[in-house]
């Protein structure tokens, strides 16, 4: 519930930084005469002072109109974030999946015998995946799998196929510290009495190991989706630009590029938006999953 | 000699052995951070004298040459516009390493006071801050240091405020968390007994003890404040053109990479290895000073 005054700060905040800065979103075309920039200013209110320009935004904030894109005529803000959302989601879900599905099997598995190669072999990979970003990597898989082997396209987002390297660029990164949690908790998880408890009654050690170790340590994995999902944003920018993905994170730094007062100020709450209530879920998430923690 | 009572110079003997010494110990025995401490401090070295044993600078153009390959003339090759490589990562690895440098200590300029008045004053200031710390972690940080380039330009300068007040959250949890516990006990206890103001008991009894803790996860914000600015001049809202860092010159190998592999890999490899150093360093170091914490985290 606190959500709405936290981006009433956000929305604020980035609309006075963003008026601050030198030059408006028409002063790139030099070709762009005065009378014609002053037209589009009156246009789109930016003649106004800043305090009308203020409250009519946040007028129209409050009808979910993040107002009408200045590099797009004729499209709102709203109908290219929409548009765009939806790619990133996607990418996001793919790159989520490939931390996932690399990082916790690959924890569970160093957590079985601590100190032997089967735990440093994976944690070793880890602390190095750690250090190798995404703007690293990424470029280093085109070159691999797009340019010496053909395997994939190298730019794109039209084929199925376009979807995995992309996906890997943007997850593998998250796998390492994933892997680390999975790790660190099921080794606490290991000593619990529960645990014996299920030795005792006569269960196999890898029914125990993985259906009742695994699943109470995946807790801190899930508290950590929060926290991945903001890194997964700020990575999408990256791979989008690389990848050539029309997402939302190339139009963001586009727009970023082009001073687009309204695109700016839109993706930016979209983003705090979306992050907010994902934390929310994961609250909830954590809830469902472990009756101990009682929302407080 | 003799006045001293034994007590007394067995504490004078124990002193030494305490903490500090203790934790030096510990980190001397960990031979992979001393190798990370010692290649960070020759990466360092190399990036910062470097550039005056070799004959090219980073901004001199070779047009004629264009992008050669590793030769004994440019040991690294050269780039699209003929630009020495090894001289241009010696220049980037500055950039690089000096914003690590300049907005890590930013970070604990902002981290250490936020998180000591808050632990410090505690009750519903401290709720308050750490809620706001909640909600900026739940934010992505990339987006707020790209935010600040497009209005305050892509000064250096500024690159180096804006990371590293983005940058300062973990550092205001922990020493937060440091401060509460300090506070609960008997010598804090006793300075508040003895009337002393609050600023005398935050330098003088609190701050000290935070050392070791402020150390350790200064020396992990390093690398993640350098992964941020290549972050953001790999996507070219960053350090800007003829200047360098190992962000920018990954992206203009990446640009270029399916003619000329090695402007993308050389840069690379420097960037990665110097990270892989630090984070071990910086583990190495929260293990020798605190123990318990590196099973917990």
């Amino acid at each position: 519930m606190e959500m709405i005054p936290v981006l009433l700060v956000i929305a604020t905040v980035v609309f006075f930084m963003v008026r601050f800065v030198p030059g408006g979103p028409f002063d790139q075309e030099k070709t762009l005469p005065e009378t014609v920039k002053a037209q589009l200013n009156a246009h789109y209110g930016l003649d106004q002072p800043l305090a009308v320009q203020y409250v009519r935004y946040l007028g129209n904030l409050a009808k979910g109109d993040l107002g009408p894109s200045y590099r797009y005529p004729g499209w709102t803000v709203n109908e290219l974030i929409a548009e765009r959302a939806v790619v990133s989601a996607e990418l996001g879900f793919w790159g989520l999946l490939v931390a996932v599905l690399v990082g916790i099997p690959a924890g569970a598995v160093a957590a079985i015998r601590p100190n032997s190669w089967l735990d440093h072999v994976p944690t070793s990979l880890a602390t190095l995946g750690i250090c190798i970003p995404t703007f690293v990597l990424g470029p280093l898989l085109i070159l691999i799998f797009a340019l010496k082997l053909g395997w994939f396209h190298a730019l794109g987002w039209n084929e199925a196929s376009d979807r995995i390297l992309p996906a890997l660029a943007l997850g593998l990164v998250f796998a390492a510290p994933i892997a680390r949690l999975t790790r660190g908790s099921m080794l606490e998880v290991r000593n619990q009495d529960y645990m014996r408890t299920a030795h005792a009654k006569g269960l196999s050690a890898v029914r125990i190991y993985f259906v009742h170790g695994l699943r109470n340590a995946l807790l801190s994995v899930v508290t950590y989706i929060g926290p991945a999902a903001a890194g997964l944003i700020s990575g999408s920018f990256v791979v989008e630009s690389m990848f050539n993905i029309p997402g939302l994170g190339k139009l963001f730094v586009m727009s970023a590029f082009n001073r687009e007062y309204t695109m700016i100020c839109g993706t930016v709450l979209f983003y705090a938006a979306a992050l907010l209530l994902l934390n929310l879920v994961v609250d909830v998430l954590l809830v469902l999953l472990n009756p101990r923690i009682k929302a407080e | 000699m003799s006045t001293i009572n034994p007590m007394e110079q067995d504490m004078e003997n124990r002193m030494p052995e305490s903490l500090g010494m203790q934790a030096m110990r510990r980190l001397f025995r960990n031979r992979m951070a001393l190798v990370s401490l010692a290649f960070v401090v020759f990466i360092g070295a190399i990036c910062a004298i470097g550039p005056w044993f070799l004959s090219h600078d980073y901004e001199t153009q070779n047009r004629a040459l264009g992008p050669a390959g590793p030769s004994a003339m440019h040991w690294l090759g050269t780039d699209v516009l003929g630009r020495d490589q090894l001289a241009r990562i010696f220049q980037g690895g500055q950039i690089s390493l000096k914003v690590g440098l300049i907005a890590t200590a930013v970070s604990i300029f902002i981290g250490v006071f936020y998180g000591l008045a808050s632990g410090f004053w505690g009750g519903r200031m401290d709720s308050v801050m750490m809620r706001l710390v909640d909600v900026l972690y739940s934010l992505p940080f990339t987006l707020f240091v790209i935010l600040m380039t497009v209005i305050f330009g892509q000064e250096m300068g500024l690159i180096y405020l804006a990371i590293g007040a983005v940058s300062w959250l973990t550092m205001a949890r922990i020493v937060r968390n440091q401060v509460l516990a300090l506070k609960a006990q008997p010598f804090v206890e006793a300075a508040f007994c003895l009337g002393q103001s609050h600023w005398r008991i935050m330098t003088r009894h609190l701050l000290p003890n935070l050392v070791g803790t402020v150390v350790v996860y200064a020396t992990l914000t390093v690398p993640s404040v350098m992964l941020v600015e290549a972050f953001v001049s790999f996507l070219g809202l960053g350090v800007k053109a003829p200047m360098t860092s190992w962000g920018l010159l990954i992206k203009e190998g990446a640009d270029a990479m399916e003619e000329y592999p090695w402007l993308l890999i050389f840069p690379s490899l420097f960037f990665s290895t110097t990270l892989f150093a630090l984070n071990f360093l910086g583990d190495g170091l929260r293990d020798a000073f605190d123990p318990r914490a590196s099973k917990e985290i």
